[in-house]
């Protein structure tokens, strides 16, 4: 039998700066396209790689096929037209762009809304976030070969989905934050049938924690796979559970308190080993989190008052001339819009940014060298990027 | 990593004896009682006013006629057609409809072979979502626009009691920016207002505060901003959309607040007037009020040489005889009228037509006469004592009070009449008893019960502030005089004005009665109009219609064709709808004067 690795140490060969040596006319290297539909992520997405035997020398990172011009669009529509554009530029979790556009308006206009509109946001978001992180564990397990994980964790999804079409109405795209406050109050008897569903995602997620974190073949791939150094945290722009995992404490909950997360008791996970599995680790934490935050919040919650603040008419809603970054805590890190208003009734400049687009196009080139070709969709999943919210 | 990592993922098999969550029958799912399905239109609720077509940002809905609905007054006669190919399912419609007819159903499945069905198309076909009581509404406690209008400022009713202010203090900058801000431009009152005057275009002038614009859309169809910002019968605010949400817009309020804002000096200037080239032919125009004004505003403005012949010494017509002070002061009036006057036109006043000139010789000196004469002649009740030299009509004594003449007012007064002008006259004579004797005696007696009475509601509110007493739903029947002097008003109980058919046929109960005291009766139940400076022969020549009124064709030509006619002898009576015929019977002119 063939010793694989019998010269192991020689190849790649490496360039005094650590990059790998390429030249493609030594016969030695293959192109390989991967994607537009590629298993590493929600929506489409290409790698060019270079690979040599079955592992990556070089990753470029193609994106493009998902444009439709959301922004620009926006600069055309009324501030209250652009809530139903706005939810798609991150179709798994539209939430944290309502809040954003929303919150805009409200800061730029000077508009103060009830408290009760800031819980039932607050509440959105969390479960947003939870129901992202539930459908992201499906992909990571998948892209290791764990395919039920994947069938488990979007049944509970699907509960949660449940919760939101009785606030909002909607099952994905819910715009039910409004400037000015929301569309309405969590419905009777919804926190009897919220607490159920938390306890089926906590007897779903037992199962997963034990079928997947404490899998041989999922420690295996994943332990020791993409990792992110401390130090480019900050060169790269790295947020959320990417930068948690490597022991930074990034979090806009914290850093940046919005709507009512300051009188909602939880700590920040952060992680040691910077590598997928850690990053996954943190993930499934944050689901817990989610799950007790949601619980607090059903208590401390009010159940009737105020939730929508007076408003002009939206039709000739005027914003007054004005910059603004306002940001959340989505589940791939920070979310942010940053808008230009002229005084007019629309949007000047919209931009919207999205964590993916540091992860998935930067850090993921950096990543991908010397990973084994068939880990790449485990990597770009332990990424956790949308790519709707690269290309805006 | 250990052994226990090996085995423990085997644990996943004890889900193959669990029952699949699964749904086995996605189709017959019932979705949330918010859900935001497929629309269900309340037809006969929505008045077709386009703002869920304005609103959708995916062009997803279209607007579009239908049978067996008519366009009526305050209804475009269309209703919304939704593209669910485009429809987005945002739900912004339902919260913007102003009659709160859209709505949603939680119907989410619609299986059909044919992608062009895929429509929400109004009455078109049935569906089984029709009927149905869930799905998504416009939660309550939550609007998109403010439902309630700016309130207008006027003054205390102590310190207006004895004066003829202006009451209507009038719009400041914020708060017509802010009133303006409510109007969701569907257009319905453009339909509705006689003058068809452009009322978006005037209040998005307000709105992005261009004064000149708002002046230039306001002449457009109305030369009379000020009287009409005043006096306007406001037609249009009783159609706007936004009153089923809560106040109409005050549409007349802000159509003043344009004309008070722009100095009379720059009328010229801004609305392009300064240089119009004059023709060699001659228009008359018979009286000097708003449908004669306005027919010689747009004469002028088409290079005719108009003169305005007028039985009064001043101008105005009603406007300034007929209403008094504190509705509309008189330099309003002549600041409209000043410019037209600027264009050239010539007034001619204290020169009546039939007794000063003849209308043939005014046929012989111009090419085309227009009459606008107005009603000024009052009508009597007719009852016992109504001839007594104590018993005024209300046209005639305001006439006099606009004048400037003195009036004998009395101690204790009644006037008969339900409408505005039983209003104008009482608020008038309540004044000057205030300025006489210090108090108000006046009382307001009127056939009509209070819910049905004609006079805008204001006026019924205001005269109330200023002491009038109101006795709504008495009859006339005689005037008590004692000695030669008027004692009182005997009336009766007035049990129903009009008859089943809508006929004004009053019933009475006799033996309910009462006896207002006064000294002096005033009548205001109405006017005629006073057509004898026609010859015989023309007379005989003009055709009237059913309603006694001066028949028309649509250029306001009457059945003489060098004759237009226009006003409250054609329709109304309104100030609006006098100005639309003077504008009318400017293009008639025009028309007929070219073909000649």
């Amino acid at each position: 039998m063939t010793d694989i690795n019998k010269h192991r140490d020689k190849f790649p060969q490496k360039n005094p700066d650590g990059t790998n040596i390429i030249d493609l006319k030594s016969g030695k290297f293959i192109k390989v396209w991967q994607g537009p539909n590629h298993p590493g992520i929600t929506g489409n997405m290409s790698l060019e790689l270079t690979i040599q035997g079955d592992e990556i020398m070089e990753c470029k990172t193609h994106v493009g096929y998902l444009h439709r011009g959301f922004e620009k669009l926006m600069e055309r529509r009324r501030f209250i037209q652009c809530l139903p554009i706005c939810v798609r530029i991150a179709v798994p979790e539209p939430d944290f762009n309502e809040y954003c556009l929303t919150s805009t308006v409200e800061e730029l206009a000077g508009l103060k809304i009830p408290d009760a509109a800031k819980w039932m946001r607050t509440l959105l978001l969390e479960m947003s976030r939870l129901q992202s992180f539930l459908m992201w564990i499906g992909g990571q397990a998948g892209a290791f070969g764990l395919g039920i994980i994947g069938q488990w964790s979007n049944y509970v999804r699907d509960l949660v989905l449940d919760r939101f079409e009785e606030i909002t109405g909607g099952r994905i795209y819910h715009m039910h934050m409004i400037p000015g406050g929301v569309r309405g109050l969590t419905p009777d008897g919804f926190e009897k049938r919220m607490e159920e569903t938390l306890q089926e995602i906590e007897k779903v997620m037992k199962d997963i924690e034990t079928t997947m974190f404490n899998n041989s073949i999922f420690k295996k791939r994943s332990i020791g796979l993409g990792y992110i150094d401390p130090s480019m945290v900050f060169e790269y722009g790295v947020t959320g559970p990417n930068a948690r995992a490597a022991g930074i404490p990034k979090d806009v909950r914290k850093d940046y308190p919005y709507l009512k997360y300051n009188e909602l008791d939880f700590d920040v996970i952060t992680g040691k080993n910077s590598d997928a599995f850690t990053r996954a680790d943190i993930r499934r934490k944050e689901i817990h989190l989610s799950i007790d935050l949601i619980r607090q919040m059903m208590v401390k919650m009010p159940k009737s008052g105020d939730y929508m603040a007076k408003v002009p008419n939206v039709l000739h809603w005027k914003i007054p001339k004005g910059e603004t970054y306002v940001r959340a805590e989505c589940t791939r890190g920070e979310f942010g819009y940053h808008t230009v208003t002229d005084g007019s009734g629309y949007p000047r400049r919209i931009n919207v940014r999205g964590p993916s687009y540091t992860h998935a196009v930067a850090l993921m080139e950096k990543l991908a060298i010397d990973v084994n070709i068939a880990d790449t969709a485990g990597l770009m999943v332990s990424l956790h990027t949308y790519p709707p919210e690269i290309e805006r | 990593m250990s052994f226990k990592d090996v085995l423990k993922p085997f644990t996943a098999w004890k889900n193959l004896a669990i029952e699949p969550v699964s749904i086995k029958k996605p189709l017959e799912r019932q979705a949330a009682p918010r859900y935001r399905g497929f629309h269900k239109n309340n037809l006969e609720k929505c008045i077709g006013c386009g703002t869920c077509e304005e609103i959708c940002q995916n062009a997803a809905i279209d607007m579009v006629p239908l049978d067996g609905i008519e366009t009526k007054e305050g209804d475009s006669g269309l209703r919304p057609m939704i593209d669910y190919g485009r429809c987005c399912w945002c739900a912004l419609c339902v919260d913007v409809c102003t009659t709160n007819s859209l709505t949603m159903s939680n119907h989410f499945t619609w299986v059909d072979t044919n992608a062009d069905n895929f429509r929400f198309i109004p009455g078109a076909e049935n569906k089984p979502w029709d009927n149905e009581e869930l799905g998504y509404k416009k939660p309550e406690n939550y609007e998109l626009n403010n439902p309630y209008r700016v309130e207008m400022v006027e003054i205390e009713p102590e310190q207006r009691d004895k004066s003829f202010l202006e009451i209507v203090k009038g719009f400041s900058k914020e708060q017509a920016i802010k009133e303006a801000d409510r109007c969701i431009e569907c257009g319905l009152c453009i339909a509705t207002c006689p003058a068809h005057m452009g009322i978006p275009a005037y209040i998005a002038a307000v709105r992005n505060d261009d004064m000149e614009e708002g002046l230039r859309v306001l002449y457009e169809t109305n030369p009379l901003p000020e009287i009409c910002g005043r006096v306007c019968t406001h037609k249009c605010e009783s159609v706007c959309a936004m009153q089923h949400k809560g106040d109409a817009l005050s549409i007349r309020w802000l159509k003043r607040y344009i004309a008070d804002q722009v100095p009379a000096e720059k009328y010229k200037e801004i609305l392009e007037t300064e240089n119009i080239k004059k023709n060699d032919k001659k228009i008359a125009i018979i009286g000097a009020g708003p449908a004669g004004l306005s027919a010689a505003y747009y004469l002028a403005l088409l290079g005719y040489n108009v003169k305005i012949f007028e039985a009064l010494s001043g101008p105005g017509g009603m406007t300034r005889y007929g209403i008094p002070e504190y509705r509309l002061p008189y330099d309003q009036i002549d600041k409209d009228v000043d410019y037209i006057k600027s264009l050239g036109v010539e007034f001619q006043f204290n020169t009546r037509i039939g007794k000063d000139i003849t209308l043939d010789k005014l046929h012989e000196d111009f090419d085309a006469v227009f009459a606008g004469t107005g009603l000024h002649l009052g009508r009597s009740t007719r009852i016992d004592g109504s001839n007594h030299e104590k018993c005024y009509q209300a046209v005639d004594l305001l006439r006099d009070v606009a004048d400037g003449k003195s009036i004998n007012v009395e101690k204790k007064i009644v006037v008969i009449g339900g409408g505005n002008v039983a209003m104008d006259i009482a608020r008038t004579l309540a004044r000057l008893q205030n300025q006489k004797y210090g108090k108000v005696q006046l009382i307001i007696t009127s056939l009509e019960s209070e819910d049905i009475m004609p006079a805008d509601l204001e006026e019924i509110v205001e005269s109330r502030e200023e002491k009038i007493i109101i006795e709504p739903a008495w009859g006339p029947k005689k005037i008590k005089i004692e000695d030669g002097k008027i004692k009182g008003l005997h009336v009766i109980k007035c049990l129903s004005v009009f008859d089943e058919e809508g006929r004004f046929n009053p019933k009475f109960d006799e033996n309910k009665k009462e006896f207002f005291e006064a000294d002096m009766v005033v009548e205001a139940i109405g006017q005629g109009m006073d057509l004898s400076y026609f010859s015989e022969e023309m007379q005989s020549r003009l055709e009237m219609t059913d309603r006694h009124k001066v028949k028309v064709d649509n250029n306001c030509q009457s059945s003489i064709p060098w004759l237009f006619v226009g006003g409250d002898i054609v329709a109304g009576p309104d100030v609006i709808s006098a100005i639309a015929d003077g504008h009318r019977a400017a293009r008639g002119i025009d028309n007929f004067l070219s073909q000649k």
